[in-house]
């Protein structure tokens, strides 16, 4: 047996997971009922078989029918963004809008290419001003501006 | 006439200072992202949604629809000058657009595609007021079971549509049913794949995942590819398209309409599919497709006047079955529901000036675009000189304000963060996004109106065959998925989308 088409390989195997995750899961844990009453585990535990079932199906075309590679993976930029929006999230309430914003732009700022201090600086300077001016004064949301041991 | 009247109302509420005002912030924002690439209209309506939460639902409504039209004008911009699609759905009209640019035509390559958007945007206004009333009273008459096939309809209408391998579609829409499930079950109360988290009990909010899926995996994306994107620009001279241009486009323009209009009502239809089969059906037709490729004007005559005509019938299926046929319009579905306001056909009729208002100012908004548009083409050109370096952090900070607002909770930054690799994923393996966004916004209506058929029926499964509308749904499906299934059509309908490059 050899893997013919490397993407379709992995997504069969993304779906599958991910189906019989649902199927098992929702089968032991919630009611399944009738089709007259269904319980909460029906429509999961009968989507989640399916999908296992269509994973099965690109699994399978994928060891006969030739297909692309996998194009690889570039971690730098997919841990520094998403690791900039958790950062975010996560020190806004501690530390306060203008920190938060700075530490999303310079984290993010790690992913890309180049990395130039100054530039980080001012666009920081930027979208803060930006962000406080619109989101904060103009459409009154309730963020804090500043640490809350400064409030 | 009832229809005149009905389309004063509207007018009288899209002309109201107000309004007027969140149309043109509606459509220059939309310009402003159709111009910029990699910032699409789902990623900026899903933005901007917690946002429209304080303002009046008509005004929140007319803002958001400005925004996905006008980013079909910003796109055709950059398509002609800079030879980038700004959007999507603009790809095609880089083809013949910038070759035109390039001859020093650039000015009525631009002229003819605001002048088709617009008489596109003006026949599509009138589309919407004369299909859709009709349509929601016989949406009214629908129950569970109707609407239960009408939406397995739409999924699989919409993954036929899609990009990409059918199956791999098809699976995208059945784990977007999935994750549309999590949260409290409404029959039982019973909290499903909650892992004990007290956020997921109200569920995954969607612009938490529209927002992951495509803004954080598109920005990703762009972040692999090295290199700044060149930008030179001539100056645009003569912005007047010659009596032959226009000798040779109407038709173009007259044909993208009709195609847009038809294809926008689709379920899985819109802006994108529009442009591609006007494009297509313009090589087709004409007495030269040896220009096609070289600077063609019914090459963007066609598409720009049906990505624009499509933008706008894709509301019909929304405002009036309340049934999204696009991720955009399952943001607008959101954007109600935040409101307050359940979507389906009653809008018509409880909210007339939410749903004339609406359809008026799309016009509104079109003539906006067109006045606005040419003078301002240098300055949009300029933006894109800024480099991505400051463009990619700028959105992220909007994003994640627009996320954390939510309910101000870091842990929408963390799904969203999750959603965010899932869509980087799905885009390394080929898999898109949009059937399971679509998969997520109907999944608990479709459960909903499964559980509510079958007890009505009890427990008879045939309901949805023998109650017409329903078996005429399910047999259209059926068939949908048995024509596409066809070798011989397959082939066509990947050689239809490899065209797109």
């Amino acid at each position: 047996m050899r893997i013919k088409s490397p993407k379709d390989f992995w997504a069969g195997l993304m779906f599958v997971g991910f189906g019989l995750f649902f199927a098992v899961w929702a089968s032991s844990f919630y009611q399944l009922g009738t089709s007259l009453r269904m319980g909460p585990g029906y429509f999961p535990a009968v989507l989640g078989g399916l999908l296992a079932l269509l994973g099965l199906v690109i699994l399978g075309r994928s060891l006969s029918l030739q297909g692309a590679k996998v194009a690889s993976f570039h971690f730098r930029p997919l841990i520094m963004v998403l690791g900039a929006c958790v950062a975010y999230g996560y020190l806004m309430t501690p530390l306060g809008l203008v920190l938060a914003t700075a530490a999303l732009v310079f984290i993010s700022a790690l992913g890309g290419h180049e990395f130039r201090w100054k530039e980080g600086v001012v666009l920081a300077a930027v979208l803060v001003v930006f962000s406080v001016l619109v989101f904060v004064k103009g459409l009154d949301l309730p963020f804090p501006m500043w640490p809350a041991a400064f409030g | 006439m009832e229809i005149l009247h009905n389309l004063l109302l509207g007018f009288q509420v899209a002309v109201s200072p107000v309004n007027l005002l969140y149309c043109l912030i509606g459509v220059l924002l939309g310009t402003l992202i159709g111009v910029l690439p990699g910032v699409g209209p789902i990623a900026t309506i899903a933005m901007l949604l917690p946002v429209t939460f304080n303002l009046n639902p008509v005004a929140a409504l007319i803002m958001l629809a400005g925004i996905y039209y006008g980013a079909q004008y910003g796109g055709s911009t950059t398509s002609i000058l800079v030879n980038i699609p700004g959007e999507a759905s603009s790809v095609v009209t880089c083809i013949d657009g910038y070759q035109m640019a390039r001859q020093g035509r650039a000015g009525p390559a631009l002229a003819i595609a605001a002048i088709g958007s617009f008489f596109a945007g003006c026949v599509s206004t009138l589309v919407i007021a004369t299909a859709a009333p009709p349509l929601a009273e016989v949406a009214l008459k629908f129950g569970p079971a109707e609407y239960f096939s009408l939406m397995v309809f739409g999924l699989i209408a919409a993954t036929v549509l899609a990009h990409g391998s059918l199956i791999k579609a098809i699976a995208m829409v059945v784990l977007g049913l999935l994750l549309g499930l999590i949260g409290t079950d409404v029959n039982s109360g019973v909290l499903r794949f909650t892992f004990d988290i007290p956020e997921l009990a109200d569920g995954i909010g969607f612009v938490t995942v529209a927002m992951g899926m495509f803004g954080l995996a598109e920005i990703i994306s762009n972040l692999e590819k090295k290199g700044e994107r060149e930008v030179f620009v001539k100056k645009v001279t003569h912005l007047y398209p010659t009596k032959n241009d226009l000798k040779r486009s109407w038709k173009a323009v007259l044909r993208g309409t009709g195609i847009g209009s038809a294809l926008g009502i689709l379920p899985g239809g819109g802006a994108l599919l529009s442009s591609f089969a006007a494009y297509m059906v313009e090589k087709k037709v004409s007495k030269h497709p040896e220009e096609f490729g070289k600077g063609a004007i019914e090459g963007v005559a066609g598409p720009e006047s049906a990505n624009n005509a499509g933008a706008q019938t894709s509301f019909i299926p929304m405002l009036t079955l309340g049934i999204p046929s696009n991720p955009v319009m399952a943001l607008m579905i959101g954007a109600l529901m935040i409101q307050g306001i359940a979507p389906g056909p009653q809008v018509m009729t409880e909210k007339p000036d939410l749903f004339w208002g609406l359809i008026a100012s799309m016009w509104v908004g079109n003539l906006m675009l067109v006045v606005l548009n040419l003078p301002l083409v240098g300055m949009w050109v300029k933006l894109l000189t800024l480099p991505y370096r400051f463009l990619y952090p700028s959105i992220l900070v909007f994003m994640c304000i627009g996320v954390f607002s939510l309910s101000n909770s870091p842990f929408d930054c963390l799904i969203m963060a999750v959603f965010g690799l899932l869509g980087y994923v799905c885009a390394k393996l080929e898999c898109e996004p949009a059937p399971m966004i679509l998969g997520f916004i109907l999944g608990p209506l479709m459960e909903e109106n499964l559980r509510r058929a079958m007890l009505l029926s009890r427990g008879d499964a045939t309901v949805f065959f023998t109650k017409p509308i329903s078996a005429g749904f399910m047999l259209a499906a059926i068939a949908l998925l048995v024509i596409i299934a066809l070798p011989n059509i397959r082939k066509k309908r990947e050689e239809a989308f490899a065209e797109e490059g």
